[in-house]
């Protein structure tokens, strides 16, 4: 559909484009990406005909841009401006009739039922047509957008540039937007080439993206290729993380923001932030931490600042215990959003905490263990679905800079040391009478302060690791130990 | 909200505006030759007309001091004011929407400047060149207006290859101050021409006769014809050149187009009645405020209005101070610039708002 080679010019004796060449196919979402000043608009300026260029060739439907006239090329092309500004104040209708222009004949432009017809229906389609007798300059931002858009859809182009498309709109009316372009390219196999400074919006629409750098191009290539962090970091000068989208397949990029010295200072956790009642065993850290868990409440990745491991009795059962469990913090003066909560039979003064100092940096872990209900994970299915009572929760708290891959392997060494711990002391599954591996109910929560050392593996050879291992081992066996004491008393 | 949708019903009732614009201009034209020193009645003016425009067998014998008053005096008088006012409102019009600034007006590029030097020059020399006998001064006066467009043009695009809009009023402000220097060269240096210049300087459509309609007439039909061929592309302009060529308008050729048409109406009208002011900036204005900005209906309900309302500018003229006779330009100045004041003081309440 659009073949460019070469491409380079830009102002006066200012190149801005160097040597730039890439394909947009038909239907597809093409986003431009770049940093201020990498050449997006002048490039856009080019491919729609306004600014002239040095070197290279455009070529539109296998046509060059050249021979297409003014008329020619607005029926094929039409661009959604950043802003418009008007001298003078039309009327919405009178606005997208001028979209008509490039497909009117004759020297007074006489205005026919087709005419008419695909005004209509451009309305219709961006949600204009309620207001077609308002004036433009009554209009809200995120309106006079979609006016424009439907004056450069009644253009009936096969081709849509956008500029910055989402500028100055709030959040509902950039879906809008981008979802009826999405929409557009699927149905009508319009082809959209946008420009972003919204990585994740780019990142969460485009088939493909080009990322611009000093008038070149860095990569061409489909989202989640283009968006790598190291990439973006370089790019853009600026410090960002990737995450994957919460709910579909696509990249997203989070800028982190400089932070105050004191956000930077280390922090070490320890058993003076530990408190243990016969009610709940309660961590407060002086700042939020990096945690993944399996908890009640607060589980999965986020950052939380309290960890609660509350005793409940053995018959405690509750149709909806996560609603339970946010009612019983918020009892307590916790916010549970926050609040990292598990729940235990065992007695709480059965708790078993050690720290343990590595090179650089150290670790905190509390174990709350019972193994009434020990099971062995290779014979599983040969137990019922009901839980029974008797748990082993387990808290690993890092005091260092902990890599996403870490936090796995922290879980993974951590239940090792578990299992190894029980098998050392003889734990068995009480139905099949073999290795218990753990219990039904276990919970394991790794937090982290994100402060100091970086750590980027956590595998049990790993010094991260061995901490874990010894840690999370000795702490179990203890947990178990005293708990069976406790029972027998 | 009510007053947004007395304007909505008005803009969207197209054939009233143009009924009210013949109207105005018929009524205009009626009362313009009707009323005089002589007193024409109604009844005799329809019939001479009938008569001796559109050679109806009328049997009714009018009186032939009025049949010489209407055919020779007033009738021309009336046309030439028709078609001066016509030109300039719609040259008004066509720049305000290509300069995309409603102060913009057909004096904003210098154009009339030009007219005048030829003009003042024409007296002020006393150049009478033997083909051309009295209609020296009007040929050169549009021959200098049209110079004037060109070097303007010409020097924006040494300023500014792309020429935008803003270059283009620079320059034609630039050349504006640079010409008036001239005239008033001119003014100083001069004698007994004095009263002459100053008379045409003002602007006046007296004693004209019927060879200037012949001069302004071609002008006038070429231009407005093409500025009514332009009304889309300006509609396009004024949301900007870029998004004009993104629409497809080819805006290089149509900018020119446009300009050389508007100023060689703005041209022609100067030549034929000297500076005349604010027509072209208040009546486009005008009809902006209660039909709309779309260039399709504003051109030809400016050129109608326009017309009808110079007509009724030399009437009040002529009447002042009977049997002497003011300047057009002064009343025209008189009205438009206090109602642009008013007009000026609406927006930037509605802007406050």
């Amino acid at each position: 559909m659009l073949e460019v080679t070469g491409l380079s010019g830009g102002y006066y004796n200012h190149p801005v484009l160097d040597s730039v060449s890439f394909t947009v196919n038909k239907g597809e979402l093409f986003g431009v990406l770049g940093p201020n000043g990498s050449g997006k608009t002048t490039l856009l300026s080019m491919l729609s005909g306004v600014l002239a260029y040095e070197a290279g060739t455009i070529k539109i439907k296998g046509k060059s841009l050249k021979e297409y006239s003014a008329k020619q090329l607005a029926q094929v092309i039409a661009v959604l401006p950043q802003h418009s500004s008007l001298a003078f104040s039309y009327t919405v209708k009178e606005t997208v009739s001028l979209g008509r222009y490039a497909h009117q004949k004759g020297l007074f432009h006489s205005w026919s039922d087709e005419d008419e017809a695909v005004v209509q229906k451009v309305m219709e389609q961006t949600g204009v047509a309620d207001f077609s007798d308002y004036q433009f300059e009554q209009l809200s931002g995120g309106e006079r957008q979609r006016v424009l858009l439907a004056q450069a859809l009644a253009q009936e182009p096969e081709i849509l540039f956008l500029d910055e498309p989402t500028n100055h709109l709030d959040l509902s009316y950039q879906k809008g937007l981008l979802d009826l372009m999405k929409k557009m390219a699927a149905e009508y196999e319009l082809t959209v080439i946008a420009i972003f400074h919204d990585l994740n919006l780019a990142g969460l629409y485009c088939d493909r993206l080009m990322l611009l750098e000093k008038g070149q191009v860095r990569v061409n290539d489909i989202p989640n290729e283009v968006l790598k962090q190291e990439r973006i970091q370089q790019v853009y000068r600026t410090e960002i993380e990737k995450h994957p989208h919460p709910a579909i397949p696509r990249p997203q990029m989070f800028i982190v923001p400089n932070q105050h010295v004191s956000e930077k200072e280390a922090c070490m956790i320890n058993e003076q932030f530990l408190t243990v009642s016969d009610e709940m065993v309660q961590l407060h850290a002086p700042i939020p931490l990096r945690t993944m868990s399996s908890g009640v409440t607060g589980s999965g990745t986020g950052w939380h600042q309290t960890f609660v491991n509350r005793h409940v009795s053995h018959t405690y059962s509750c149709e909806n215990h996560v609603e339970e469990m946010t009612d019983y913090l918020r009892s307590y003066g916790f916010e549970p959003s926050e609040t990292v909560g598990m729940m235990t039979a065992v007695f709480l003064e059965a708790v078993s905490y050690r720290f343990l100092q590595g090179e650089n940096f150290s670790i905190f872990v509390v174990v709350t263990a019972g193994v009434g209900n020990a099971v062995d994970a290779s014979l599983a299915d040969q137990h019922s679905d009901a839980p029974r009572p008797g748990t082993i929760n387990t808290w690993v708290f890092i005091n260092g800079h902990v890599a996403e891959e870490a936090f796995i392997h922290s879980i993974v060494t951590a239940t090792e040391a578990k299992v190894k711990a029980l098998h050392e002391l003889g734990v068995k599954d009480p139905v099949t009478n073999t290795w218990a591996t753990g219990t039904s109910t276990d919970s394991i929560l790794i937090a982290a302060t994100q402060r100091g050392e970086r750590l980027q593996y956590a595998g049990t050879i790993t010094p991260l690791g061995k901490l874990i291992s010894r840690g999370v081992y000795d702490c179990t066996v203890e947990a178990i130990e005293r708990n069976e004491r406790v029972k027998r008393t | 909200m009510l007053k947004q949708s007395i304007r909505t019903s008005l803009t969207n009732n197209k054939p009233l505006a143009y009924i009210i614009a013949v109207s105005f201009l018929l009524f205009s034209m009626m009362v313009g030759i009707s009323i005089g020193s002589v007193s024409v009645p109604f009844l005799t003016l329809f019939q001479i007309l009938g008569k001796e425009v559109f050679h109806l067998p009328i049997a009714a014998q009018p009186d032939t001091m009025f049949t010489n008053i209407v055919m020779n005096i007033r009738l021309p008088r009336v046309l030439l004011a028709g078609l001066v006012g016509a030109s300039l409102a719609i040259a008004g019009a066509a720049f305000q929407g290509l300069l995309r600034n409603p102060l913009a007006d057909p004096y904003t590029l210098g154009v009339s400047s030009g007219a005048s030097v030829g003009a003042v020059a024409t007296i002020f020399l006393g150049i009478s060149i033997p083909v051309l006998g009295n209609f020296t001064l009007p040929i050169l006066s549009v021959v200098f207006s049209i110079i004037t467009i060109f070097c303007v043009l010409f020097f924006a695009k040494k300023m500014d290859r792309s020429m935008k809009v803003e270059t283009i009023i620079l320059t034609g402000i630039i050349f504006s101050s640079f010409l008036s220097a001239f005239i008033s060269l001119m003014i100083a240096l001069t004698g007994e021409e004095l009263r002459q210049i100053i008379g045409w300087l003002m602007g006046s459509v007296s004693m004209r006769g019927w060879s200037y309609i012949v001069i302004i007439l071609p002008f006038f039909v070429i231009g407005s014809l093409t500025l009514m061929m332009n009304t889309q592309e300006l509609n396009a302009m004024t949301f900007g050149e870029n998004r004009a060529k993104h629409l497809g308008v080819n805006v290089q050729r149509r900018k020119l187009t446009i300009l050389i048409a508007g100023s060689v109406l703005t041209g022609a009208a100067v030549a034929v009645s000297g500076t005349i002011g604010f027509v072209g900036l208040v009546i486009p204005h005008i009809i902006r405020q209660i039909w709309g900005p779309d260039h399709k209906h504003l051109l030809p309900l400016s050129l109608l209005i326009g017309s009808g309302f110079l007509i009724l500018a030399d009437l009040v003229a002529r009447m002042v101070i009977s049997p002497s006779e003011l300047p057009i330009g002064v009343i025209t100045s008189l009205i438009g610039a206090p109602a642009f004041a008013l007009i000026l003081l609406k927006r930037r309440r509605q802007g406050e708002r």
